[in-house]
């Protein structure tokens, strides 16, 4: 026998189920009266430096239907490459701007759809600057356990191609899978990004 | 600092596999590449803080917080416990947010179909955040039992859904808590997507006498763990640790 190390295991996941609107954002579901606004609906404030922007996709499953009861999650740095948050030692985010923001799919059209800004970059564990991105976390029935992955933007050709998470993927031909497509509408810059849960296409999901 | 250093790596056989066919929706929504394992960065290491300003008075009393005419119907119950990470340490300021149906099983939502009768007096939402020692605490009613279309005489055992922030976006964690005493968790297909015994066990909260409140309510602890970090005394990174 070895003395014990007394570490405790991580509570295992479990789905969050058709309902977790209920919990995470009441007031889109309808519950109205207990909480004055949805955790994560508004990112960005008044004075916040940096691009507009529109995030906007769906999560398609293996048959290409879009899912219509997933919630998402966005975290993200602020303009500067600073994440608003207190674990944050290289310098103070930008206090207008929340960086992270939680979103459900619509329950028509299975779109979701996030108003922020556009980071700056942020360095890799040896210094390194990574490619702007927005780390996604995906969660709906059916998903054991939340999945994440990063949005990248396909107006950043040079930082994609010099960044070392990108540069980790082995099968190149999925790179573009995390890759947004910009658009132009009403004079801001909207990106698109679809999810693939599986099969063509499959979307890189991420060990972290 | 303990609190510098990367995270543990998930274990991922103690964890639900994305695809376990005896929950039917999981088979067109599970990944079927391998994961990209990827070193904690500062984008994983950091994450949102909540503080207890941002919450209200009754947003972790399920009994009070969605009240029309008067207290939910159902077994009243207290659900506390602490939020510990994977070295055994009490993590604070974790915002938990919880949801759950109502004593007869029927949820409050448009999608929900079960013929169960909703409660006028209750929502099914609530939230918190843990103090300097990691403990919560919440009161609502005992959820029912209720069927879901996947087998065709398929039942979830009575369970509340726990969403779960830690300091760091890379623990980002939603769970669901049982009772103690439920036959019905081990008939439970989205249960057993968890492949160990000893994990579903982790999940199951127990009856709490000690703390039951008398003439009044029931209490269940159900502890938290969330995912550890190195300590950083032998680390000399200068960026992005
Ligand atoms: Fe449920």
């Amino acid at each position: 026998m070895v003395q014990k190390l007394d570490m405790l295991k991580e509570s295992p996941s479990q789905t969050a189920g058709p309902y977790v609107h209920i919990g995470l954002t009441p007031n889109w579901c309808d519950i109205t009266g207990v909480y004055p606004e949805d955790l994560g609906r508004t990112m960005v404030g008044l004075q916040a430096k940096g691009e507009r922007i529109v995030v906007t996709g769906r999560v398609l499953d293996g048959s290409g239907t879009p899912l219509e009861d997933a919630l998402i999650e966005i975290w993200q740095a602020d303009a500067a490459g600073l994440h608003n948050s207190p674990i944050e030692k290289r310098g103070k985010a930008d206090p207008h701007f929340t960086g992270w923001g939680r979103q459900p799919t619509d329950g028509a059209t299975g779109e979701y759809r996030f108003e922020t800004i556009k980071p700056g970059r942020v360095p890799y564990v040896d210094g390194r600057p990574m490619a702007p991105h927005i780390i996604f976390w995906i969660v709906a029935r059916g998903i054991n356990i939340g999945l994440h992955t990063r949005m990248y933007f396909a107006d950043e050709e040079t930082a994609n191609a010099e960044c070392p998470v990108l540069a980790r993927i082995e099968h190149r031909s999925r790179v573009p899978t995390l890759i947004a497509r910009r658009m132009e509408e009403d004079g801001r810059a909207v990106y698109t990004f679809d999810i693939r849960l599986q099969g063509e296409n499959e979307t890189v999901f991420f060990d972290v | 600092m303990s609190d510098q250093g990367s995270f543990f790596q998930r274990d991922r056989s103690w964890h639900p596999p994305a695809f376990t066919p005896q929950y039917k929706t999981s088979v067109l929504r599970s990944p079927q590449f391998a994961l990209l394992s990827l070193e904690n960065t500062v984008s994983e290491m950091t994450g949102p803080h909540f503080g207890h300003s941002q919450l209200g008075p009754l947003d972790n009393d399920l009994i009070r917080n969605y009240m029309q005419t008067g207290e939910p119907i159902g077994q009243r119950i207290v659900v506390h416990g602490r939020v510990l990470d994977e070295n055994a340490k009490p993590v604070p300021g974790v915002l938990l947010e919880f949801w759950q149906a109502n004593a007869g099983g029927r949820y409050r939502h448009k999608k929900e179909a079960y013929l169960a009768p909703l409660d006028p007096n209750f929502g099914g939402c609530g939230r918190t955040i843990t103090d300097e020692e990691g403990r919560y605490r919440f009161r609502t009613v005992k959820p029912g039992a209720y069927p879901w279309p996947n087998g065709v005489n398929d039942w979830r055992p009575a369970h509340i859904h726990f969403s779960i922030f830690g300091h760091a976006f890379t623990q980002r964690l939603i769970t669901q808590m049982y009772f103690e005493g439920d036959p019905m968790i081990w008939q439970c297909p989205i249960v057993s997507t968890i492949p160990d015994r000893n994990a579903v066990e982790r999940l199951v909260a127990a009856l709490d006498r000690n703390n039951t409140l008398p003439m009044d309510a029931l209490a269940y602890k159900f502890d938290i763990v969330l995912r550890g970090r190195r300590s950083t005394f032998f680390e000399n990174r200068m960026e992005g640790n």
